[in-house]
C-alpha cells in the first residue's frame, strides 16, 4: 500500500491543514446466505428465506429473523416481479457512488412472495411517472459478478407507464 | 432510579471548517463543562469519549482525544454512535456505584472527510452498499414513504426548516442562522425527491460535553443540577426493506419506556421544550409522531398548528436543531446540553419561559435505525 497519509499541506487563518487519502484494501466474506443468494442470482432466480415461527420470507435472505431470532433454513424461490413500495429520484451527482447517472430512482421493492422489501435502483422507467405500488421487474446482469448489481435495477412491466 | 443529574455542559460553536484539531475541541468542550460545573479534572471519576474512526480518519479514534477529555489516570471507554447514546452510558457508569461523577464528550469533523462516501460505508457490503445510496437518498425513501402514507405535503416540511433555522438566530453555537420562506425551501434545489437543500442539515464541526453526577455530588456543584427524570432507547431492523419506513416503532417504544420511568402522562402537555434530532425536515415531523406530541400521521397538523414553534405550546429545537448545526455524532449530546440551559433558565434569546421538564432525543443508523430519548427536569 502506498503512504498517502499526507499529500498536501494547505493553510487557513495561519493554521496548517494536512489533506491526505485513506485506501485500505480489505476483503468481506459473503458467508454462506449471501453466496446461496448470489448463486441464485447466477441461474436467474431469486431467493428468500422463511422464518420458522414468523413465517415472513425475507429477501434478500439472511442468517437470522430480527424478530424472532431463529435461524433461517427454508429457502423460498420468489418472483422476478414486484411491487414498488417507495421511492427517490435522485438529481445530485456522486460518480464515485453511484452506478446510474442522475437523474435515476432508488426504490424499495416487494417481490411476489417475499415480505420484506428490497432496496434497489429503478431504470428504464419514466422517472416522472413513478408511483406507489406501480409493478416492477428484475433485470439481470448479462455477466453475474456475484454481488448485488447481478440484478442491474428494476423496470416497471409492460402495461405500466 | 437513584437521582443523577446533569451538572455541567460545554458546546463549541458549529461551523464548517474548524481550524481547531479534534483534541482541541475536545479540550475548549471540556473546560467549559467543568467551568460550567465549577468542577476541577480531579473531581471527574471517568470519562466517556465519542468517536468513529470514519469520521476521524484513524483506528483507535478515541485513544488520541481521550487525554484532551482528562483520561490521563483515569477509567476512560468510548461510544461509536451518536452523543446521547455516550451519555446514556455515562449514566449506567455514574448509576453503577463505582463512580460519583462522569464526563461525557463528543466531536466530529464532519467537513474533514467525505460525509456521502462516509455513509456509504453503512450500508452492508455485501449487499446494498453498490448502490450508491448515502444520507440523503436513504432519507429520501423514508420521507416519501411517510410523507405518501400520511398525505404528509413538502409545505409542511418546508415549515420545519423555516422555523428552526429562524430559531437557529438566537443561538450563538448554531451553524446555519437563515432568515427563509417556505417558498425559499420549495424552490432550493431539489436533491433526491422530496428532499430539496434547504430540508437537509449543514456539515458542521464542533464538539459538546456534559457532566453527570450523582446527587451528593451533584449539590455541590455551581449550578442548579438538572435531573435525568427518564430515559431510553430502542433499536430498529437493520435493513429499510424490513422495517416500517412511516412509523418509528423504536421512537415509540424508547419515547414510552422515558414517559414510564420520568412519570409522564400527556407528553404534549407534559413537556414544554423539545429539542430533537432533525438531520432533515420530514423527520421532525416524524419524530412528533413517535413521541406522542401528536397521533400517527398528525406531524403535518401539527406544524401548522404552530404549536412547536416559539411561544407555542410546545417549542420544540428553539437551538434551531440539527437542521440548522450538524455535527454528526455530537448532535445528540448537543440536545441534552440545550435541554439543561433551557432547564437552567441560561437560554437566552431562545429560552422557554418557565420550562421545568425538557425532552432530549438522539438518532443513529441508516434512517434513525436506533433512538434515544431523554426526559429532563430541574
Amino acid at each position: 500500500m502506498e503512504n498517502e497519509t499526507i499529500l498536501e499541506v494547505k493553510e487557513k487563518d495561519g493554521l496548517l491543514i494536512h489533506q491526505g487519502v485513506i485506501r485500505v484494501p480489505y476483503t468481506w466474506a459473503a458467508g454462506a446466505v449471501a453466496s446461496k443468494f448470489y448463486a441464485g442470482l447466477r441461474n436467474g432466480k431469486i431467493y428468500g428465506v422463511r422464518c420458522p415461527t414468523c413465517r415472513m420470507v425475507l429477501v434478500p435472505p439472511k442468517k437470522t429473523c430480527h424478530r424472532c431470532f431463529e435461524e433461517l433454513k427454508e429457502w423460498v424461490e420468489v418472483s422476478h416481479e414486484g411491487t414498488l413500495q417507495t421511492f427517490t429520484v435522485v438529481h445530485y451527482h456522486e460518480p464515485e457512488l453511484h452506478p446510474l447517472k442522475a437523474p435515476f430512482a432508488y426504490g424499495i421493492i416487494k417481490l411476489d412472495g417475499a415480505d420484506t422489501g428490497m432496496t434497489h435502483l429503478i431504470a428504464e422507467a419514466d422517472l416522472k411517472g413513478l408511483k406507489e405500488g406501480m409493478r416492477v421487474k428484475a433485470v439481470f446482469r448479462e455477466k453475474p459478478g456475484g454481488n448485488y448489481l447481478d440484478i442491474k435495477y428494476f423496470k416497471p412491466v409492460k402495461g405500466e407507464k | 432510579m437513584e437521582r443523577i443529574a446533569v451538572v455541567g455542559v460545554g458546546q463549541t460553536k458549529y461551523e464548517r471548517g474548524k481550524t481547531k484539531n479534534f483534541a482541541e475541541l475536545v479540550y475548549e468542550v471540556t473546560r467549559k463543562a467543568l467551568d460550567d460545573a465549577g468542577m476541577e479534572l480531579s473531581d471527574i471519576d471517568n470519562v466517556v469519549t465519542t468517536t468513529n474512526d470514519f469520521f476521524d480518519g484513524r483506528t483507535i479514534a478515541c485513544m488520541p482525544i481521550a487525554e484532551a477529555a482528562g483520561s490521563y489516570g483515569r477509567d476512560a471507554t468510548n461510544v461509536e454512535g451518536d452523543g446521547t447514546l455516550s451519555a446514556f452510558y455515562g449514566l449506567m457508569r455514574t448509576l453503577s456505584g463505582v463512580y460519583n461523577t462522569t464526563l461525557v464528550t463528543s466531536h466530529c469533523k464532519v467537513s474533514e472527510g467525505a460525509p456521502r462516501k462516509l455513509f456509504n460505508q453503512a450500508f452492508d457490503p455485501i449487499y446494498d452498499r453498490l448502490l450508491g445510496m448515502d444520507a440523503i437518498s436513504s432519507s429520501a425513501l423514508q420521507a416519501r414513504a411517510y410523507m405518501h402514507r400520511f398525505g404528509i405535503t413538502e409545505q409542511q416540511c418546508a415549515k420545519v426548516s423555516v422555523k428552526n433555522h429562524g430559531n437557529a438566530k438566537n443561538n450563538p453555537y448554531a451553524h446555519a442562522a437563515l432568515d427563509i420562506t417556505v417558498e425559499d425551501v420549495m424552490k432550493s434545489p431539489m436533491l433526491a425527491e422530496p428532499i430539496k437543500r434547504l430540508d437537509t442539515s449543514p456539515i458542521s464541526d464542533g464538539a459538546c460535553a456534559i457532566i453527570l453526577a450523582t446527587e451528593d455530588k451533584a449539590k455541590k456543584t455551581a449550578k442548579k443540577p438538572v435531573w435525568i427524570k427518564g430515559v431510553a432507547h430502542c433499536t430498529d431492523a437493520y435493513r429499510l426493506g424490513e422495517r416500517d419506513l412511516t412509523r418509528s416503532l423504536p421512537l415509540e417504544t424508547a419515547a414510552r419506556k422515558a414517559y414510564q420511568m420520568a412519570g409522564i402522562k400527556d407528553p404534549s402537555r407534559d413537556i414544554h421544550v423539545a429539542e430533537v434530532y432533525d438531520a432533515f425536515s420530514y423527520m421532525e415531523l416524524m419524530w412528533y409522531e413517535g413521541l406522542g406530541f401528536c397521533g400517527p400521521g398528525e406531524g403535518g397538523k401539527l406544524i401548522d398548528s404552530g404549536a412547536t414553534q416559539m411561544g407555542g405550546r410546545l417549542p420544540v429545537n428553539p437551538s434551531g436543531g440539527v437542521l440548522s448545526a450538524h455535527s454528526v455524532q455530537v448532535a445528540g449530546l448537543a440536545r441534552i446540553a440545550e435541554a439543561v440551559l433551557q432547564l437552567r433558565g441560561e437560554g437566552g434569546k431562545r429560552q422557554v419561559p418557565g420550562a421545568k421538564t425538557a425532552l432530549a432525543h438522539g438518532i443513529t443508523g441508516i434512517c434513525a435505525q436506533t433512538h434515544c430519548v431523554w426526559v429532563l427536569s430541574n
